[in-house]
């Protein structure tokens, strides 16, 4: 079992965590304008690397709290967590990963 | 003909296991304590409802993560960067969220009565540190985890509100519905500790 680094708890025990999905996923800025295709991307499409991936966290047995991850989806490494709108660590990323 | 209702402690079945434990452990001391009213309290540590709350406490808000403090007749517990459990042995638990909750309406924050959520039990000794390690995966040291920390993990299958009171001294609050099951927890985890006949 590894220990995940809550931004605010520390680290903790990976069973206290709920993954989120991808992370960075911004909000269209004129939805309606959106094509029916344009938003199935936006609503189900996930990329799916193999490598470091920007993930959603929460920390749902502690703080309850939500913070992006980075992680590697090859060996399942953490190799970063931050708070809601701090940076990830600049690791060099899949080109596959919408940023 | 329907059963009257008394109201009894959730683990008031456990009192006599824990007690023979208590008994006949050295080192180790197991007790359900008895409800204190709980407040739920949401305001921006930084802004002026941290500050209204602390005058009306008498104590500032801890905002170091995994830390407590007392209070006049109770504790207030960090749970998040904006949340903490106010806990009063002396207040009736509505009138308690009413107070708070005045008291941070003005700065967009909230107060709510959760006293009904989390019963808890005690546990001190010299092997209060290494029972509990049997099921929880924090580094329980001295050194990391030392009196006045306090955290929300697991112990066993069960979240806790894990209190550091003193040294070997610790206030376990668990959901009503899952004190049984710690209670079963400790007892059973304790065994090892039992001398022989
Ligand atoms: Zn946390």
């Amino acid at each position: 079992m590894q220990l995940i680094h809550c931004p605010w708890c520390g680290p903790r025990e990976e069973v206290e965590f709920h993954y989120g999905g991808q992370a960075e996923i911004t909000y269209p800025e004129r939805p309606a304008e959106l094509s029916d295709q344009d938003w199935a991307e936006y609503v189900f499409y996930r990329d799916n690397p193999k490598g470091p991936f920007a993930e959603r966290w929460s920390h749902s047995a502690g703080c309850r709290r939500w913070f992006n991850a980075l992680r590697d989806t090859h060996t399942y490494r953490f190799l970063g967590t931050a708070k809601p709108g701090e940076p990830l660590p600049n690791t060099q990323r899949n080109t596959e990963v919408r940023v | 003909m329907a059963d009257i209702l008394y109201r009894t402690h959730p683990l008031e079945n456990r009192r006599a296991a824990l007690a023979e434990l208590s008994g006949r452990v050295e080192g180790l001391t197991v007790y359900p304590e008895d409800p204190v009213a709980a407040v739920d309290l949401r305001v921006d540590p930084a802004g002026p409802g941290a500050d209204a709350v602390g005058r009306a406490l008498g104590t500032a808000l801890p905002v170091e993560p995994n830390t407590w403090t007392h209070t006049v007749d109770g504790q207030l517990v960090w749970l998040g960067p904006d949340e903490w459990l106010v806990t009063s042995a002396g207040a009736d638990p509505q009138e308690f969220e009413r107070e708070l909750g005045w008291v941070v309406s003005a700065y967009d924050g909230s107060a709510v009565d959760v006293s009904a959520q989390r019963t808890s039990l005690r546990l001190h000794g010299g092997l209060a540190r290494e029972l509990l390690s049997l099921g929880c995966a924090l580094d329980l040291r001295p050194s990391a985890f030392p009196a006045g920390a306090c955290a929300q993990t697991y112990v066993g299958q069960t979240v806790v509100l894990l209190l550091a009171l003193g040294p070997d001294d610790f206030r376990l609050f668990v959901r009503q519905s899952f004190a049984g099951y710690l209670a079963d927890w400790v007892l059973d985890a304790a065994e090892e500790f039992r001398a022989f006949p």
